[in-house]
């Protein structure tokens, strides 16, 4: 708790640091934002003066700054330059498929990826373990991006199995947005047929993106089990007999869990 | 043959593909005879044939000639992002490794903050204020990237500082910035130079990605990332178009990684995944 408090002045620091750098490059560009608010090609002097007083650009650089970042404090980040909608709107309307998308991502590079290092690290050295190394090379060459396309070829396009994309198929009432997680809320309502339709909806693209941290979670679940897989209260659990699963997934990897959470919480950000 | 290629044949081949690569982004001539930008409507989103070995887009320009042509931007920027952070950073390790206890603790503080930057987000603030293209984002992106290196430099001094070689040149009386270049700076290089092979794999990555992502490469340079991007909208009649610049990236990072992978095993024995040791 007191390290989350102390690491909160850093994040605080580093977004106003990232946000001045931002709003000195756009000062530092060619072009005039007034000369474009007010019509570009044919507008008067007049014109531009008066587009430049409605957005606030005649104000000393320190003003402008200061309303600017009231502004996002305050959670006015003002309006798209392409839709001319709020630029909260569009985050509102697009967080929950993105949050949902990162969720079950994380879920399923979590299931995958514990069981996985703890087999590897409990038979250090065997096939299993000898395949993760290289296969997280191989995994972690592939642009993430194009991996994404070859799935949608093969899945949709080849094998006919699952949709090429959006969240639900067309026609299909989504349901009453309590969380806005399509698959909560279709639980909540008790709508299996949307449920369902969701969730081949989600599958292909959070798979491919637990890749990314699949990997990572393997590696240091399989380093954490190592470390404790010697040391002396699981011989002592073995040796008042406990069956080995139970050694192995009680005692050690209840112990080993810190940075494996470590990781998991770090990956999902 | 050198033992660094003693690795078996996956060592090899992974030397053979960063050859071929090299050899393309040099004389993209001696692989394909097409222009890679001629445009031919009347040929446009053909299969691969014979003519066109892996078919051709959607202004009938030829995809392999693209390809082809594509390892020189796509690699020159991995390696200019690379070189740029490696030499800054190592320097700056260098300095920090070498100063006193106070402007360390201050100087690596200013690295955590580079390090703490979410580096596609920044290169996406830096496009849109400076405009896109593949050289911003080579820019931005070496902005925060060389702290990882002076972070790593840094370790490498304050340990090889400790080693008696350096207290023996210290007493015959030689000069401070002089034992730092000539009997530190070349005890600290390997680790950093390990470090580097797999961090060009990395970097034709992140700059494929933002390629794709629009901020990078423009048409109609022929970039693999930014071919994978318009190759997208014709992925399912067309998909030969988004398959092989993806496979290209793919191929040639795979190598990469893997001569990475076993640079560090002979060079820097010490950092070796516990996987082998």
């Amino acid at each position: 708790m007191t390290l989350i408090l102390r690491r909160l002045p850093l994040l605080v620091v580093l977004l106003g640091a990232i946000s001045a750098a931002v709003f000195a490059l756009t000062q530092a560009l060619p072009g005039d934002p007034a000369f474009i608010a007010a019509g570009g090609g044919d507008a008067t002097p007049e014109m531009i003066a008066h587009a430049r007083a409605r957005l606030g650009l005649d104000r000393p650089l320190w003003v402008q700054y200061a309303l600017y970042m009231r502004n996002a404090v305050t959670g006015d980040f003002g309006r798209s330059l392409v839709n001319r909608k709020p630029v909260l709107d569009d985050l509102r309307t697009f967080w929950p498929a993105s949050a949902e998308l990162a969720l079950a991502a994380i879920t399923i590079s979590g299931v995958i990826g514990i069981p996985l290092g703890v087999l590897s690290a409990v038979r250090a050295g065997r096939w299993l373990d000898r395949l993760i190394t290289p296969g997280s090379v191989f995994l972690g060459s592939m642009p993430i991006f194009w991996l994404g396309l070859m799935a949608v070829l093969v899945f949709y396009r080849v094998l006919d199995l699952l949709p090429a994309g959006g969240r639900l198929t067309i026609g299909l009432t989504p349901p009453s947005a309590v969380t806005g997680l399509l698959l909560i809320d279709a639980l909540l309502a008790g709508n299996l047929v949307v449920f369902i339709d969701a969730l081949r909806h989600l599958i292909l693209p959070a798979c491919i993106l637990s890749l990314i941290s699949l990997a990572m979670i393997t590696r240091v679940t399989r380093a954490a089990m190592l470390d404790i897989l010697h040391e002396d209260y699981l011989r002592t659990a073995r040796a008042k007999g406990l069956s080995e699963t139970r050694v192995v997934l009680k005692h050690a990897l209840r112990n080993a869990s810190v940075p494996i959470v470590t990781v998991v919480g770090i990956q999902l950000g | 043959m050198p033992r660094f290629l003693q690795g078996g044949p996956w060592v090899l081949t992974a030397g053979a593909v960063v050859l071929v690569a090299a050899a393309m982004t040099l004389a993209p001539q001696l692989f394909t005879q097409r222009d890679p930008n001629a445009i031919a409507f009347l040929e446009r989103l053909q299969a691969p044939s014979l003519s066109h070995p892996l078919g051709t887009d959607e202004n009938g320009r030829d995809i392999w000639a693209r390809v082809v042509h594509g390892a020189r931007p796509t690699l020159t920027a991995a390696l200019s992002l690379i070189g740029l952070s490696l030499v800054a950073g190592s320097l700056a390790g260098l300095v920090i490794g070498a100063s006193g206890r106070r402007s360390d603790e201050i100087l690596m503080r200013v690295t955590e903050f580079f390090l703490a930057f979410p580096q596609i987000i920044w290169a996406l603030a830096i496009t849109s204020a400076m405009g896109r293209g593949l050289v911003n984002c080579v820019l931005a992106l070496a902005l925060t990237w060389w702290a990882q290196y002076a972070r790593l430099m840094r370790g490498q001094v304050l340990a090889v500082r400790q080693r008696e070689f350096v207290a023996a040149a210290r007493a015959l009386g030689q000069r401070e910035w002089w034992i730092l270049l000539w009997h530190v700076l070349p005890n600290c290089v390997s680790p950093v130079l390990v470090k580097s092979t797999i961090d060009v794999s990395l970097a034709i990555l992140l700059l494929a990605a933002l390629s794709f992502l629009g901020v990078g490469a423009q048409p109609p340079l022929p970039e693999w990332g930014a071919m994978v991007t318009i190759g997208r909208k014709y992925l399912l009649d067309y998909p030969w178009y988004a398959t092989f610049p993806g496979l290209a990236i793919f191929v040639v990072v795979l190598a990469l990684n893997i001569l990475g992978e076993r640079l560090r095993d002979v060079l820097d024995p010490t950092s070796r995944s516990p996987a082998r040791s």
